[in-house]
């Protein structure tokens, strides 16, 4: 049996809820329940009626308002020791980042994160993650008793893929096994930070820089790349993170996601962060100096080099033309 | 206040990481080794909360002996003792939650008001250990740390969440936080601080023995996209390939 732990945006399955749903029908034909949370009687997204799944769960008390971290992972906890399925899988959100690690300490049973991959050899499941932060992958597996727990990279399994049915699925609403004692957080409502003055989302054309530019002082020679080629500047994590660039110009996860005709990575590694957010760029020129950077593997045209030396260069280069 | 934060000592970002000859790790010989990133930002996060609410800060680590280098620099930082859990076993390291339990045993007997860590390390990137840690020693916990304010026993934090929102948490202390690279500035070592660290006590402990349930089968290097086109040559003869495709592609509509 597979448990898919699902979460719900904007009353819609997560986009990565519906991936995970299809990667665990591609596995296994074995029973496969959907599982949510939350308060008692609360919507169950459309889209899950028409899912191929066995049975859709939802775990519900008034405590699950807005789905605590603590509460959910008693919740889950219990419900997954009673049903003992072999495995659990959900996508690797930030929300799963931060049950999903204390649900497998509960349990105690193995979790392996951020998986790009999985297959079955020999009755035993084999997961693919990255390591070094997108450099090399490792097939990875897991010993000892079930449930094992996995979750999986965004956009590594494609959930316009997942089986549908014409009849909708059982639902069962169960409540779930929690006290006053097991919610010690208080949670505030989301919210957006101070309004962004750019919006990365409109740039025809972006040069992105990363930590290959060792110094906040030759910002210059990208600014003169940008100037050149009539673009955006934008950055990766450290870049901002240093406060050489201000937040609004990061692009990736915790960043905006952009999808420019032009997107030139100057001294970007690639970390799958940076990646997630600029993947969809029609064209994708990187320059790094090492050639194993994992930029190099979403690029459509790659300069392996100094940067220092090759950016002067293609000024040069674009001001003759 | 104590203030306990695990730190890792991981291959510079800049290090090439080559695949060893039984394919199943890296050659460790061909990298330089660092301080995790997120763990520096936790690092420092704990000093200024002690400079603020008075204390101490206790750093740890799991490791070889190899490990007692980023101790040493984060006593250099400021951090006041530190504890090297001595572990021999890399395999062990495979599995998050026996690194969890590693720490687990210090910090059982340490009795933190705030345990502080990365979000995740650069070489696994799990974001287990944090975590795993909470559970086993029953506190509370938030992960993805964009702020941290204490109070009246109980600590607010601003939690990241995906496309750019945030969330406030509180929740009581003791408490488990996993700290977002970028939190705060960082601060270097001083030839002072460099001095002080060498009276400062790094004391060692032998790593419990427990058995991972997580395997590395095999590792080998991503796959390159075919679609990648790398443009060889002198820089000047890349870059003016590149300036001539790019103004052929897509109809001449990538660049003006």
């Amino acid at each position: 049996m597979i448990v898919v732990l699902a979460e719900t945006r904007n009353a819609e399955l997560h986009p990565g809820s519906l991936e995970a749903i299809a990667a665990a029908q591609a596995l296994s034909p074995d029973r496969l329940i959907l599982a949510l949370t939350g308060m008692p009687g609360g919507t169950i997204p459309t889209d899950v009626g028409s899912l191929d799944v066995h049975d859709v769960v939802r775990l519900e008390h008034e405590l699950l308002a807005g789905n605590p971290t603590d509460g959910v992972v008693t919740a889950l906890g219990a419900w997954l020791n009673e049903v003992s399925p072999d495995l659990v899988l959900t996508a690797h959100t930030y929300a799963a980042r931060d049950i999903v690690p204390r649900l497998a300490a509960r349990l105690k049973r193995p979790l392996v994160t951020d998986c790009t991959a999985l297959r079955v050899t020999d009755g035993h499941a084999v997961f693919t993650r990255l390591l070094f932060q997108g450099k090399l992958a490792a097939e990875v597996t897991l010993d000892g008793p079930v449930p094992h727990l996995a979750t999986l990279q965004a956009g590594s399994f494609r959930g316009d893929t997942a089986r549908r049915r014409s009849d909708p699925p059982p639902i069962h609403r169960i409540p779930a096994a929690i006290s006053s004692d097991d919610v010690r957080h208080i949670a505030d409502p989301p919210f957006r930070d101070a309004q962004q003055e750019i919006d990365l989302t409109r740039a025809d054309r972006i040069v992105a820089v990363g930590r290959g530019i060792k110094d906040a002082s030759q910002l210059s020679l990208i600014q003169k790349l940008a100037a050149a080629l009539g673009a955006e500047i934008a950055a990766s994590r450290p870049i901002c993170d240093n406060g050489w660039l201000p937040m609004d110009r990061q692009v990736g996860s915790s960043g905006q996601t952009v999808t420019p005709a032009l997107y030139v990575a100057v001294g970007i590694s690639g970390a799958i962060q940076h990646v997630v957010g600029m993947k969809g760029a029609r064209t994708i020129v990187a320059i790094n100096k090492d050639p194993d950077a994992p930029i190099f593997e979403i690029a459509d045209y790659g300069i392996v080099g100094d940067l220092f030396e090759v950016v002067p260069a293609l000024i040069a280069a674009l001001e003759q033309r | 206040m104590l203030i306990a934060v695990c730190i890792k000592q991981v291959p510079s970002p800049e290090s090439r990481v080559r695949v060893n000859a039984a394919g199943t790790w890296i050659r460790e010989e061909d990298v330089s080794w660092t301080l995790n990133e997120p763990d520096a930002y936790a690092l420092e996060e704990a000093l200024r909360l002690k400079e603020t609410h008075g204390g101490e800060v206790i750093v740890i680590s799991a490791g070889p002996a190899r490990v007692a280098t980023v101790l040493r620099e984060a006593l250099a930082r400021g951090a006041d003792r530190a504890v090297h859990v001595v572990n021999d076993q890399p395999e062990s390291a495979a599995d998050p939650q026996v690194t969890a339990t590693m720490l687990a045993e210090v910090l059982a007997d340490a009795g933190a008001d705030l345990v502080l860590t990365g979000l995740q390390s650069d070489d696994y990137g799990f974001a287990q250990v944090g975590v795993a840690l909470a559970e086993q020693l029953g506190i509370s916990h938030a992960t993805i740390v964009m702020n941290v304010e204490i109070g009246d026993g109980r600590v607010r934090v601003k939690r990241e969440l995906e496309g750019g929102m945030f969330q406030w948490l509180t929740m009581p202390l003791p408490a488990a936080l996993t700290i977002q690279s970028g939190i705060n500035q960082l601060r270097y070592a001083t030839l002072r601080g460099i001095m002080a660290a060498k009276k400062k006590e790094l004391r060692t402990i032998p790593a419990p023995r427990v058995a991972p349930s997580q395997r590395i089968l095999n590792v080998s290097p991503v796959s390159r996209r075919t679609g990648t086109r790398l443009l060889d040559g002198t820089p000047a003869e890349a870059a003016a390939t590149l300036a001539s495709l790019l103004s052929q592609r897509d109809g001449g509509q990538v660049i003006k």
